[in-house]
């Protein structure tokens, strides 16, 4: 089938299935790969972007469902103003380790701060809950969001 | 001699059916696959005396609304159960004061329209619909004895201000209530039918909505 996708403000004419995942279509079709695939069952959260302005898995959105709505990447979060912040206290804190996570931990962090400017740190935990670290940098992003919160 | 290669032999036995135990792969549902049928209001008329009868309809009922499907979503606290042995929800996540999410991460972040399907996994699909939400607070059955959730179903100030005649059409034609019969693939459906369920509700409703002890 074919489907017409605007990413990052770009249009890509896919010619794919309709339940293939968003994610492979982005990775392995427009060739995108900063979006990662974790688990591929919507619980880690490795491959968040946001469609709509919302942030969702993008490893179990069928493309379908993406078609004809902006999908934003990470390649392209820094455009917002609220992507900038967090991808800059991302910088100052340092939170990146092995770095797997972190584009969507980024991407939740992004749709956080858009959601709610000043988080407390139960909003903070609630949402970035849906986002698994495996080198632990939990304690850092916490503090890039509130860093990013002020800025 | 004979005694010990009974013991080794029982003992080897065991072993395998420990083996044969761990590597049982998990249970998948097909969808809509039953929980058998519900009763309907005709199974209930040789209870002569209506009050009891009533009861009865109700305690029949709540298979439905205590089967996993359902209740999952009607958590003790404001977080999610998942799955036939309704463990916390993973991720953990947080009904917030919308009952959709807090904001930044809302149920449809990950829950779709429709059940998603997934290949390749043990998890079969994650469910969905367009009406996605916890129940509210006030709806809490976890916990709750079968009279328990009766006296909230019935009770104004905490079933959304319903009127019988709104909980028979709720539990008959409410969206969400009957994606539970079609749970997607993976997860076993609740006994019956949404329109038996109402049937049920109607007849106890008739009755004079009375709970059980
Ligand atoms: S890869 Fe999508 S949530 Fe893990
Ligand atoms: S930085 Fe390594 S998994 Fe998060």
């Amino acid at each position: 089938m074919p489907y017409n996708l605007t990413v990052n403000g770009k249009s890509y004419a896919v010619d794919v299935d309709g339940d293939i995942p968003l994610l492979w279509v982005l990775r392995d079709t427009i060739g995108l790969t900063g979006t990662k695939f974790g688990c591929g069952i919507a619980m880690c959260g490795a491959c968040t972007v946001h469609v709509d302005g919302m942030p969702v898995r993008s490893c179990i959105l069928p493309v379908s469902e993406a078609a004809e709505k902006p999908v934003t990447t990470i390649e392209a979060i820094g455009d917002t103003p609220e992507g900038r912040k967090i991808q800059q206290a991302w910088l100052d804190i340092d939170v990146v380790q092995c770095g797997y996570c972190q584009s969507g931990q980024i991407m939740s962090a992004t749709a956080l701060l858009a959601a709610n400017p000043k988080p407390s740190d139960g909003d903070i935990d609630a949402v970035m809950a849906g986002n698994i670290c495996r080198c632990g940098t939990y304690p850092r992003i916490r503090a890039a969001i509130k860093l990013a919160a002020q800025g | 001699m004979a005694k010990r290669i009974l013991a080794l032999t029982l003992g080897s036995a065991l072993a395998v059916v420990g083996l044969v135990a761990a590597f049982e792969p998990i249970r998948g549902h097909a969808e809509t696959s039953g929980g058998g049928a519900l009763k309907g209001a005709a199974d209930f008329a040789s209870i002569a005396d209506t009050k009891e009868r009533s009861k009865a309809i109700f305690a029949e009922a709540s298979r439905v609304l205590t089967h996993p499907r359902c209740i999952n979503c009607h958590p003790a606290t404001r977080s999610p159960t998942q799955g036939e042995d309704m463990h916390p929800h993973v991720p953990l996540m947080i009904a917030a004061d919308s009952s959709m999410g807090p904001a930044g991460l809302a149920c449809s972040t990950c829950h779709g329209p429709e059940n998603r399907g997934i290949v390749g996994s043990r998890l079969k699909s994650i469910p969905g619909n367009a009406h996605w939400q916890l129940a509210p607070e006030s709806m809490a059955w976890q916990g709750l004895t079968v009279s328990q959730i009766c006296q909230q179903v019935k009770d104004t100030e905490r079933n959304g201000n319903r009127s019988h005649a709104d909980l028979i059409k709720h539990m008959g034609e409410d969206h969400l209530v009957g994606w539970a019969w079609h749970p997607g693939e993976g997860r076993s459906a609740p006994p019956g039918s949404q329109a038996e369920l109402a049937a049920l509700i109607a007849a106890w409703v008739d009755t004079g909505a009375e709970c059980p002890d």
